[in-house]
Formats: C-alpha cells, sequence, structure tokens
C-alpha cells in the first residue's frame, strides 16, 4: 500500500461565471481504483486536472497526504503520474530523450531498468530512439503511460486513457490499472464503461454535483 | 531548484538548436532592422542622441519578435501541461528566464558589434558605464519579457499583446537605458550616472520579484 492519500472538500469551479461543479467531497487512500464519469462537458477532465494540481479552484481544498504529512503543493508532481489525450510531449526529442529530460527537471533519478521495462511493457523498446514526431498517435498515447509511471507515483490518474489505442494497447492499460491500483491510487476519468471497469467506486458528475455510485 | 532550472533550461536550449524557433526569427530581425536603419540615413551624420535611441529601439523590437517564444512555443505545441506536470512554477519561470537572459545577452552583443562596425557615433568613452548599462538593461530587459510572455501565452492575439502590454513596462527601463548609453558616448563618470542606475538596478529588482510572486496565479490560470 502507497500510505498516500487524497482528499477533497467542498471543492467548487468556474470558468469565468459559468459553474462547472460545486461542493465535491471525497478521500482516496492507500490503493485502489476510483473512477470518475459523467456526461461531456461534466466537468471530469477539469476535475483530475485540479487533482493534479494543474489548475486552482474556486472554492474548496484539494490536499495530498504521504504517511499523514501533508505535501506541499510545490512537491505533489514528484507523487503523481497524470495522462489524458491533451498532454503532448516534445516532438523534437526521442522518446528515452524526453524522459531523461523530464527526471533531471523533476529532480529524481533516472531509473534505466524500470523506464526499459515500461518501453517492453508498451511495446516501444525497438522505438524508444526514434523521435516522438514519428511515433503514430497511439504510440503517442503509449508512451505517455511510461511517462506517467516513470518515477514510481502513488498516485495515478488517467482521463480517458484508451483513446486512440488499439485492442491490444488497451488490454495493457487495463492490466496496468489493475497491478498499479493493488498498490497505489488509480483514479480513471473516462465515459467508456471498459474503462471503469475495475473501479470500487465512481463518482459521477452530473448538473454541477456529484453522484457516489 | 536550481539544478531543476538549468536542466530546464538545458531542454529549452536543445529544443531551440533542432526547431530554431526563436534564433532564427531574432537573427532576421536584427538583420533587416539595422539595414534598414542605415539604408534610410544614407550618408547623412546622426547624432549621439539618436545613435543611442535607435540602439535601444533595435533592441526593443529584437526582444519583442523573439522573447515571447519561451512561453508561447510552449503553448502553440501544447506541452504546457506536461511542464506543469514535471515542475513547479518557481521552477519553470527559473528556467525559462535563465534561457531568456542568456538568449537576450548574445542577442544584444551581436547588434551592439554591428553598430561599432556599422555607425560612425557609436563611440564609447566610458566603457564600463556603457557595460554596466548594458547588463542592467539586459536583465530588466529579460525578466519582464519573460513574465509578459507568460501573461500573453494563453491569449488569441499574442503578436499584437506582446508589444502592446511591454510597451508601457519597458518604457522606463528603455528610456533609462538611452540616457546611460548618450552619458558612456559622452564620457560622463559613474558618479555623474547614479540617479539613472539606481533607477535601472530598482527596476531590475522590483521586476524579479513581482515576476516571481506573479508567477504561480499566472502559471496554474
Amino acid at each position: 500500500m502507497s500510505n498516500y492519500s487524497l482528499e477533497v472538500k467542498q471543492l467548487t469551479k468556474y470558468f469565468g461565471r459559468r459553474l462547472i461543479f460545486s461542493n465535491l467531497n471525497f478521500r482516496f487512500a492507500d490503493n485502489g481504483i476510483f473512477g470518475i464519469s459523467g456526461p461531456n462537458g461534466s466537468g471530469k477532465s477539469t476535475l483530475v486536472k485540479i487533482l493534479a494540481g494543474i489548475i486552482g479552484s474556486n472554492k474548496g481544498e484539494v490536499k495530498h497526504f504521504l504517511a499523514g504529512k501533508e505535501i506541499i503543493p510545490e512537491k505533489i508532481h514528484n507523487h503523481i503520474g497524470f495522462v489524458s489525450p491533451y498532454l503532448v510531449l516534445y516532438e523534437e526529442f526521442s522518446a528515452e530523450e524526453n524522459l531523461l529530460l523530464f527526471a533531471k527537471i523533476r529532480g529524481v533519478e533516472y531509473d534505466k531498468s524500470r523506464v526499459d521495462y515500461l518501453f517492453e511493457k508498451f511495446l516501444l523498446l525497438k522505438r524508444k530512439d526514434d523521435l516522438v514526431k514519428t511515433y503514430s498517435s497511439g504510440m503517442k498515447q503509449r508512451l505517455k503511460f511510461i511517462f506517467a509511471l516513470m518515477h514510481s507515483p502513488q498516485l495515478i490518474i488517467l482521463d480517458e486513457p484508451t483513446s486512440n489505442l488499439d485492442d491490444e494497447g488497451k488490454n495493457s492499460v487495463y492490466e496496468l490499472i489493475r497491478e498499479e491500483g493493488a498498490k497505489n491510487i488509480v483514479i480513471v476519468a473516462s465515459n467508456e464503461k471498459n474503462d471503469l471497469e475495475y473501479c470500487s467506486h465512481i463518482i459521477f458528475l452530473e448538473n454541477f454535483k456529484q453522484i457516489n455510485q | 531548484m536550481n539544478s531543476k532550472a538549468y536542466n530546464l533550461f538545458l531542454k529549452d536550449f536543445r529544443s531551440e538548436l533542432r526547431t530554431r524557433y526563436a534564433i532564427n526569427a531574432l537573427a532576421m530581425f536584427i538583420i533587416v532592422a539595422i539595414s534598414v536603419i542605415l539604408f534610410s540615413i544614407g550618408n547623412e551624420k546622426i547624432n549621439e542622441n539618436l545613435t543611442a535611441g535607435l540602439f535601444w529601439v533595435v533592441i526593443f523590437f529584437t526582444a519583442m519578435s523573439g522573447l515571447s517564444r519561451a512561453f508561447v512555443s510552449e503553448e502553440e505545441r501544447g506541452t504546457t501541461l506536461t511542464l506543469q506536470l514535471i515542475a513547479s512554477p518557481t521552477t519553470v519561470f527559473s528556467g525559462k528566464l535563465i534561457f531568456n537572459v542568456i538568449l537576450v545577452f548574445a542577442m544584444n552583443a551581436i547588434i551592439a558589434v554591428l553598430y561599432g562596425a556599422l555607425f560612425e557615433d557609436f563611440i564609447i568613452k566610458n566603457f564600463l558605464l556603457f557595460i554596466a548599462t548594458f547588463v542592467l538593461g539586459n536583465i530588466g530587459l529579460a525578466v519582464s519579457s519573460t513574465i509578459i510572455a507568460a501573461i500573453i501565452a494563453k491569449a488569441g492575439a499574442k503578436g499584437t499583446l506582446y508589444p502592446v502590454l511591454s510597451f508601457p513596462i519597458l518604457l522606463p527601463l528603455i528610456l533609462t537605458c538611452v540616457q546611460l548609453t548618450l552619458f558612456s558616448f559622452d564620457g560622463t563618470s559613474f558618479e555623474k550616472s547614479r540617479f539613472e542606475l539606481a533607477i535601472v538596478i530598482s527596476y531590475d529588482v522590483i521586476m524579479i520579484t513581482v515576476s516571481y510572486l506573479l508567477f504561480d496565479f499566472i502559471w496554474k490560470e
């Protein structure tokens, strides 16, 4: 178990005057697979961005804890792995160059054996030295998983994780969700029933509110 | 934080070497701007006042054509989110600032050398004062341009907004630097330039402080 927990209290988000959601409350701790679902425009992607510390909220709070101690916002990115269709890696660098740069900028050690394991798992080992701009959209999506997992994060946030993936890619992702969910917190934001199949708890966003399922 | 910011700068530097995103635009602008000034002057002899003014005009517009790239290129390529996921706002701003400071120094050194070679009245009598003005002016220019680039990166009309926002912010710096450059041309001592130097130093300190305080809010929308 990861000893990691995520606590959300009274979370409210507006874009301008438009309310996206209000008064969300939930807590995820230690390990498990949790889902966020809802119709288009219900705020799934906005919510996961707030959870990852990418954007702020208008009201309420999101707190990350490791072994009971709150992690300061400046440091949370080292504990989070994030995959999303709107995440873009640097196309002028090779896959491995991207990952090496990210490790250096994060200030963490580049764990080559873990990265090679992930390259192999996501079937990119032979293409790791190729520029990202030569990758297909499915390969880029698989590379995002390596980016998300390379630093062994305790919180893994997957926004529409299977977009652009073929059946083989989707199966790798489901296997990964199960594997990581056994030891870490995995949050899956999606409308796809299959993506949410392994979730023990799903937060459904509708009409600006959360409905727990 | 420092090594992370340095690594972010290295990322930008290597990316720039491969894409030539800013370097080509800056090089072309410097060549075109100085050529236009030379052609428009023709055989006329221009005085020191005008030489100092034109020197900083070229520096200002060159900065406008290239320094916004630090954040605009990330936004246009869609890699802003990636940066948000791997680095704290302070690291991002520091890395981008190092890149812009080095770019400004390199580009303005080339402009100064070209001015020295091509303009008769670009004769520096107080070289130390010129160097102090050059260093302090470039730092102020880089800091202001970097924070303004971060502000405009998410806007629709980036190209128009950048000089419009930069002009009032950079005006006090540019005017003071023009005056100090003029002092360095006529050999005015450091002692007599104290007031103008104090303005530029204060400007740099204020801009650095305000930029670091503001950047967290800008970066997180």
